[in-house]
Formats: structure tokens, sequence, C-alpha cells
């Protein structure tokens, strides 16, 4: 493993276990997060991308449980971890950002005790202490008038200063890894923006690597580097976020980025046919090929392998099989995003 | 003349009110105006809290505003009586955001669609089948599936069935209250694409409540943007995003992230008192009002 890789997710599996069986919610999913980076795992409802988040973490609950694969975090295997060193990993070297802060956050208890709680548990300060720094860190997520706002308690925030909370409270005890779940889908667009902007500022005063979980490819533009898209409970492609967004290979990604609104007015979108497949009933092959535009025959004998198709890009797709004797036209990446070239 | 007129609308809702104490009176909808013509498509958009929802179900009486008129024709609805309103509202329907909680999951999609037929004592039972199968088809459902429950439904299905129903009438305007945000983005596409189509066939007038702009950008015709309940600037949705004039809409116009991740867009953030809120609307060009 490179020196720069932080986390490491081998061949995570994690099922469900129902009376029909273990369902698969997570299948297989590989990836690394380097030192400093900001992995975007993007997906739809159901994709496995938030039970992802929740497995590294090890926060899956029964009936859900992890039933393969290997999670390495600085060199060390999670899944190998005692509970009590689990819990001295949560919070401490990897912490969480929900999306719903207002359910996130106690309702009895200040926010300056929800943040110094975090302080106390990891034993990085007294609880004398921990007010002080409860206060330092709303400053530095950016919440004016720290001072008197430490003593505010959740439902006297508003919304984008209870995420402004959360932040600091994942920020508490200085991890090196932060997984923001959805951090402003509850969010204003002007409140979300600012909230970008202050996680950005905090990767760099921080020095934090970010998983960063959405369904929103625009704020996987303006935050990501790399980009990992989840259907189905499995990474269908992967790559740098300039490939996935301007040349995307899988045909997902692609429907994805044509169902955005854009271009000329009142064009019809190039929308993805069908809807998002259940866990328990997936088709056979590629669980994308009923929506596909692209399927030919080898999309419902087997799921298909990665396949590399640029640097550090690869798909789950046989257009991309090197020994497929089908030649197909790859659509041009600007009748993709004629979207953007107007803006 | 325009197909809907709304003039100096005002909604507004008392606050910390008790049982000993009137409270204090907030203007949830202040003194807003504008008209929707024949088959457009118009864009209120705005925050949580602006007062775009409010301002969209006044408009059909499913709350009563405080003062204000609301033509529809010609006429004012606001006067209207109960049977005058319920007449009236054959020819205006809403379609909700959330098709989870806005349709009743004790009926069967067939009734649901059915049921404001019902309600407006038309056809025969034969006739009333026959028409809802037509409108399954017109919004992209299977009439196989005529009998199953909502539960039985993607979200994606529901919001047809929702849009079914409020087509049942064959009404001319239908308010769409964030009809796609609830829904993935895969799915959206297809709704925004039925929308845009029916739209065409049934030549429909549309009032589009959004905060999704790159939608509102796609799809609305003239585009008004409420900022703490007042419209602070209404264009032709070309003109109000190529040069939007009010400092809350170049705000809100900077917030939306670029797909480019090369082009990171400078963000303009509303600083506190650049908002002068005694402004009145004026034309600083044709067809395009800013409050500044």
């Amino acid at each position: 493993m490179p020196d720069n890789v932080l986390l490491s997710v081998e061949n995570l599996t994690t099922v469900f276990d129902t009376s029909r069986g273990p369902l698969p919610a997570v299948s297989d999913v590989s990836f690394e997060i380097r030192t400093g980076e900001t992995l975007g795992l993007v997906g739809e409802s159901g994709s496995g991308k938030s039970v992802t988040a929740l497995s590294i973490l090890r926060l899956v609950q029964p009936p859900g449980r992890i039933a393969g694969g290997a999670l390495r975090f600085k060199g060390r295997d999670l899944l190998s971890l005692g509970e009590r060193e689990m819990r001295e990993v949560r919070g401490a070297d990897i912490s969480l950002i929900f999306q719903e802060p207002m359910t996130a956050l106690n309702p009895v208890f200040t926010v300056g005790d929800q943040i110094g709680e975090a302080l106390v548990v990891h034993d990085r300060a007294t609880r004398r202490e921990a007010k002080g720094k409860a206060v330092e860190l709303l400053r530095a997520v950016g919440i004016p008038n720290p001072e008197s706002r430490v003593n505010d308690y959740p439902h006297q925030l508003s919304g984008g200063m209870r995420q402004r909370v959360m932040i600091a409270i994942a920020l508490a005890c200085r991890p090196s890894l932060v997984i923001a779940d959805e951090p402003t889908t509850a969010l204003d667009v002007t409140i979300q923006a600012q909230i970008l902007d202050l996680l950005r500022d905090m990767k760099s005063a921080f020095n934090l690597s970010l998983l960063l979980i959405t369904h929103d490819l625009g704020i996987i533009a303006e935050v990501a580097d790399r980009v990992a898209v989840m259907y189905a409970g499995r990474i269908v492609e992967t790559g740098p976020v300039a490939e996935i967004l301007n040349n995307p290979a899988h045909p997902y990604t692609r429907g994805l980025l044509a169902s955005i609104p854009g271009g000329t007015p009142g064009r019809r979108l190039r929308a993805i046919e069908g809807s998002v497949p259940l866990i328990g009933a997936l088709p056979p092959g590629c669980a994308f090929n009923p929506r596909c535009p692209d399927r030919f025959d080898p999309c419902t004998s087997a799921p298909p392998p990665d396949y590399p198709v640029g640097p550090g890009q690869t798909a789950k797709c046989y257009l991309h099989d090197p020994a497929s004797t089908i030649v197909r036209l790859k659509p041009e990446p600007s009748s993709l995003r004629e979207s953007d070239a107007a803006r | 003349m325009p197909l809907v007129e709304v003039s100096h609308l005002v909604k507004e809702f008392a606050r910390n009110a008790g049982l000993f104490r009137s409270g204090t009176r907030v203007a949830a909808v202040d003194d807003v105006s504008f008209t929707v013509e024949e088959g457009e498509t118009f864009g209120l958009v705005g925050e949580s809290g602006s007062g775009k929802t409010t301002t969209g179900r006044c408009m059909l009486r499913l709350i009563e505003p405080t003062s204000g008129e609301v033509r529809f024709r010609g006429e004012n609805v606001l006067a209207f009586s109960r049977t005058r309103m319920r007449e009236a509202r054959r020819d205006m329907q809403i379609v909700f955001q959330d098709p989870y909680s806005s349709l009743n999951p004790r009926m069967r999609a067939a009734a649901i669609v059915e049921e404001p037929l019902v309600i407006h004592k038309l056809g025969t039972r034969a006739a009333r089948r026959e028409r809802v199968a037509e409108l399954f088809g017109l919004v992209g459902l299977d009439p196989a599936h005529l009998d199953r429950y909502p539960r039985e439904f993607s979200g994606g299905q529901r919001q047809r069935i929702g849009l079914a129903r409020a087509l049942a009438l064959n009404p001319s305007f239908l308010i769409l209250d964030e009809p796609v945000s609830a829904l993935d983005v895969s799915v959206q596409a297809q709704v925004i694409n039925l929308l845009m189509d029916l739209q065409q066939r049934l030549k429909l007038t549309y009032l589009l409540i959004a905060h999704d702009l790159r939608l509102v950008e796609h799809i609305c015709t003239r585009v008004a943007v409420m900022y703490l309940g007042k419209i602070v600037e209404l264009a032709p949705a070309s003109v109000l995003f190529a040069s939007p004039q009010h400092p809350y809409t170049r705000a809100l116009l900077s917030a939306i992230p670029v797909l480019d991740p090369g082009a990171r867009r400078q963000r303009i953030v509303l600083e506190a008192g650049s908002v002068n809120r005694e402004a009145a609307l004026r034309e600083i060009a044709r067809g395009h009002w800013a409050a500044v």
C-alpha cells in the first residue's frame, strides 16, 4: 500500500439478513482515500453509499452486517479491532457529519456541551477546559459570537448554523478523515454554498481527508478530487473528477449527467428510462442493463469487472472490454454536456 | 388578458399568539403582484421561508389570504362563494412535492385519480373508469397497474399518479409545487420531460414553484424571485439568468454549483444591509422588474 493512502476499502460487502436470505446493500466495493484528498461518492437512493459510510465506521446495525472485505486505516485493519478500540477510532480518527443536523444533535444539551463531550470522551480536554475549546471550534467554523452561542440549544440555531456545529463536533478531536453524508441536502442553496466553502477551508486548515457522499454531481464538481459512482451496491465508475464529468465512461454516469436540466431551454432532457432497482430484485448481469441505452449481449450474462478507460479511471461496463469485438461509437462528450457550454 | 393576475396579495400569520395574547403579525406573503400569461411556465423561486409555497396555496385558496386579489380569467376568485370556488378549482389544480405523503395509502391508484371526477359528479362509472385509463396512458403509467396501491409504485410513478389526478378535470392552469425535488436524479428528468410534453399537448399554463434554479432556467418563460415574502425581481428567464439586478438574485445564482470542476465560480455573498427592504419593484428594462 502506498504511503499516502489513508483509508483503503477492499472488496467490502455489507448484507442485510432477511427471511429471503442476505441482501447485498454493498457488493465488493473497493476504493482508496489518500491523505489530503476529497473522494466524492455519488449515487441515488438505495445505491449503498450511506451503508458504505456506516460500514467504514462499523456502525451498521443488525439485520445489517459486514459480510466480507477489509478496511485498512493508516495500515490497521479496522475489522479486526475490538469494540473498545473501534470506539477510539470513531470521532478521534474518523468522524461523521450527518445530513440532518436537527436530528443528529441532542435537543436537550447546549452546543457547547455536545462539542465538549466529544473532547472529554476522547481525553482531549478536561470538563473545565472543554467549554473554552468549544468556543474556539465554533469560531473556526464561522459562527458569530461564539462566546454566547456556545450556550445555545440546537433549536435556537438556523439549519446552516446547526450544520456548522455538526462540523465543529466532527473536527473537535482533529480526525484525519471526515465522512460527510449529504451534508448540505437539507439546506437552502445559498447556505449550501457557504457550508461547501467551509468544508473546503476546514480541509486545508486541519489537513483532512474527506469522503463526501452526495447525489448531486454539482457538489461533486465543486469539492471532489476523485469520484466513485455507485449503482445498486457497486462502484460502477471511478476516476478523477474532471474525467468523470467531462468523459464519463459508464452509461449510468453519462445518463446522470444528461439528466441535469441545462442546455437549450425547453429542450427534452435525455432521461434514463425506468427506475432504480430494489436490492432484492436485481436483474442478472450488470444491474443497470434494463435501463441502459447501450446494452448488448454480454450485459445480461454476468456482472462486468472493472475495465481501465483512462489514467486512474475505471468502469464496470462491457463497452470497455478490450476483447469485445463489437465496435461502438462513443458519444462525443460535448453532446452530453451541452448544458455547461452555455454557462 | 393574462390567465392569472395576482395583485397586492398578503398573507399574515400570527406569531407568539396565545389564549390571552394576539401576538404579532408576520407577513409570509407581503404585497405580491404578478401575472401568468396563457400557455407560459411562470417560475416562482426562493429559499425556504420566502413565501413561494404560501403564495401558490393562497392562489387556490387552500390557505385564505389576508388581503389582495387573485383574478382567474378576469374574475376575482377570492370573492367566490364555496360552491363557486369548487367549480373554479376544476380549472386550476395543484401537484404537490412529496408523492409519498400526498397520495392516500389506502386508496388504489385508479380511485385516487378518479376521485376528482366523483367529487364533481362527472360521468357514469364506466365513463369515469375509461377516463382514468386514458389519464394513466397520458402520464405514462401502465393501465395494467390501475388497481395497485401507492406503495407498490416508485417515487416517479407516484408523482405521475398525482399528475394524472390533477389533470382529471381538464384544467387549464396547474400549480407545480416542487414537482421533482423528492425524486431520484435519474427519475427527475423523466418527469420534467413529461411536464413539458403535457404542456404542449394539453395547452397547459404552469406556475412552477421550485428551488432548483437549473430546472427553472430550463423550463420557465418568466421567473419571479421571492425573498422574505416579497418579489424582489421578475424577468423573462433568459434575462434573469444572464443579468440579475437584485443583490439577492445575484447571491442566489452565484450559489448554484457549476458542473465544471475547472471553473469554480466566484460566490457572491449577500452582505447584511445590502438589501433595501423598502425599495419598490420598478421596471428597469422592458419586462424586467427589480426592487433596487
